[in-house]
């Protein structure tokens, strides 16, 4: 019950992009197309998981043990930038069609900062290495959403006419934040799915 | 001195990394909820931004190529951990508003590209002042964005009140705020460029 | 290639390690400097000694919750009463609260230490429900077992933030808990706060 909580927290009422602000860059910058955003979330999905549990491991075997928890930041951005090389590497060899879809989002995703944000807050939140799994999974699911929703609606948008000084960024800023007006419909949703679960 | 100048409005006006270049969007859209706020992150990115392009426009030459990304990025976050620790013994209180999104000033990709775009090609003194125009353009950004945002929702600027405790549209304080608030400034800023 | 690159991480290693060195003991020494400012802000008092905290625990409605008591003697070592710290679940996440109250658990005053909660709306907990609000939404003054310590709207004594009920029910909630489970558990034991140190 608890990891359902976590999951739908995690994706409607805390969403990663629409109300905590992190993976903003790619969710203005690759959002033009659905199929495009749709493989930035897929890559991110999959890089986000993997580097959710490396950083765990470092935290929880390396720095904590040795009193070296200043050093966090250092090496969870090096271990996340390492990721994504050998990640890249390992599709090529293996799986030449993934890394098709994926490989031009790869190199992006080193500073996209939901990846190191959600390292950090994984650590912050106390989570266990389930839960922190779970969390992160269902984070990335929540930024794969909001980019497929906001590239539909630009979309869209691409084929109406605006205001010139309204055109390109300010317009999608102004839909992004209708966007976000709408998951914010789902505030409280976590505090109800408490009581119902009992875990308040 | 004339060539200083010339980068350092570069940076505040022709070159502004919120409203023309459009970086680092993630810290601007999530600490502006005051304008202390905004002021406080941007300062804290200047401070990264400048001792960053120093360091690296002097290491450029002693670093290979192949290793010049992971240099640059140990270099980044050692300022930046230096940076939240000095911050948190010093000033708690910017650290408990700016939280999570001070270590993430490690992936702003402004730091990052101005490390690749200029420190790597100039030398020490005009990084320096390249440090300055940027970080004070995307301050000043940062500090009108959250002005605005602090005004339209609770009535207030830099915790002053302008409008009396009940006045205020919650929303600009909240997530959609930031979004719309950011986007109307940067079509006010496109109106005044075209006219230019 | 790869020299160049263990150089730069061992001499960040070094330069952190030694920032950290500074600033440790620094940032140990403001929380331990805003606990007591706190202490004295809820005893609403300057003059006070601070015994060694206490950790009590106890069970609410089938869960285990734990209070951290500081108890407050004032220079001449009469017994002031105890600031407890206590936290509830709010609308965004934890929202810890530090209380005081004095020898019969009437609120001295109170301090939010941690919140996570909406800016704005509950997040303004920390002025609302302060003495200089009137006595229809202040806590201070008031005794958690005598009058009806929730909010209004469930038939209580003291009104809630506006907009914000779910913030204002933790507040008061944990308040209430740190009352029954210290204060009044005390009182029944009898006064063996002293003899627990």
């Amino acid at each position: 019950m608890e990891y359902i909580l976590i999951f739908i927290t995690a994706i409607f009422v805390n969403n990663i992009v629409l109300s905590q602000f992190l993976g903003i860059c790619p969710f203005l910058g690759v959002s033009k197309k659905v199929s495009t955003a749709s493989g930035m979330g897929l890559a991110v999905t999959f890089v986000l998981t993997l580097a959710t549990i490396v950083t765990y491991l470092i935290q929880k075997f390396v720095l904590d043990p040795n009193g070296l928890a200043y050093l966090q930041t250092i090496a969870f951005i090096l271990v996340i930038a390492a990721l994504v090389q050998m990640v890249e590497i390992i599709l090529k060899k293996v799986s030449p069609s993934l890394y098709q879809a994926l490989g031009v989002f790869l190199p992006l995703i080193t500073t996209n900062c939901c990846i190191l944000g959600v390292a950090i807050l994984v650590i912050q939140k106390d989570y266990n290495l389930l839960q922190g799994v779970v969390y992160a999974v269902s984070t990335a699911l929540g930024f794969y959403l909001a980019m497929v929703i906001f590239a539909g609606l630009r979309e869209q948008l691409a084929m109406t006419k605006v205001p010139k000084a309204m055109n390109g960024m300010p317009i999608a800023l102004v839909t992004a934040a209708l966007l976000s007006m709408a998951f914010m419909g789902f505030s409280g949703v976590d505090g109800g799915l408490k009581i119902l679960f009992g875990l308040d | 001195m004339n060539k200083y100048f010339k980068i350092f409005k570069n940076g505040i006006i022709d070159e502004n990394p919120t409203f023309v270049l459009l970086l680092g969007m993630c810290p601007t859209l999530g600490t502006t909820s005051s304008a202390f706020n905004g002021l406080s992150m941007g300062l804290a990115t200047t401070a990264v931004l400048i001792l960053s392009n120093l360091i690296i426009s002097l290491i450029k030459n002693l670093v290979p190529d192949k290793v010049r990304i992971p240099s640059y990025i140990v270099v980044i976050a050692s300022l930046v951990t230096i940076l939240q620790m000095v911050i948190k013994a010093y000033a708690p209180e910017v650290d408990k508003s700016l939280g999570l999104f001070i270590p993430l000033i490690v992936v702003n990709c402004i730091i990052l590209g101005r490390a690749e775009a200029f420190a790597a090609k100039n030398g020490p003194v005009e990084s320096i002042f390249d440090g300055i125009g940027i970080g004070i353009g995307f301050s000043l950004a940062l500090t009108l964005l959250g002005a605005v945002r602090e005004f339209l929702g609770a009535g207030a600027i830099f915790g002053f009140t302008l409008q009396g405790e009940n006045y205020g549209m919650l929303l600009f304080v909240l997530a959609p705020g930031a979004f719309l608030a950011l986007g109307y400034l940067i079509a006010i800023v496109n109106q005044l460029r075209s006219k230019k | 290639m790869a020299l160049v690159l263990t150089i730069i991480a061992v001499v960040a290693g070094a330069a952190l390690a030694a920032v950290n060195a500074v600033t440790a003991p620094q940032i140990e020494k403001i929380n331990a400097d805003n606990l007591a400012a706190g202490i004295k802000e809820v005893m609403g008092s300057d003059k006070i000694n601070v015994a060694e905290p206490q950790q009590k625990t106890a069970t609410v409605a089938g869960k285990e919750k734990t209070f951290i008591v500081y108890d407050v003697t004032d220079d001449s070592g009469a017994k002031l009463g105890k600031a407890v710290q206590t936290s509830e679940n709010g609308f965004g996440g934890e929202l810890q609260v530090l209380v005081g109250f004095d020898q019969e658990g009437t609120i001295l005053g109170y301090t939010i230490l941690q919140h996570a909660e909406t800016p704005g709306l509950g997040a303004k907990a920390g002025d609302w429900f302060q003495k200089e609000n009137g006595e229809k939404r202040t806590v201070v003054g008031k005794t958690p077992g005598k009058v009806n310590f929730t909010v209004s709207k469930d038939g209580g004594d003291i009104d809630a933030i506006t907009a914000s009920t779910i913030t204002s029910r933790a507040f008061l909630l944990a308040i209430k808990n740190a009352y029954d489970n210290v204060c009044v558990t005390d009182a029944n034991t009898g006064a063996t706060t002293q003899a627990k140190n």
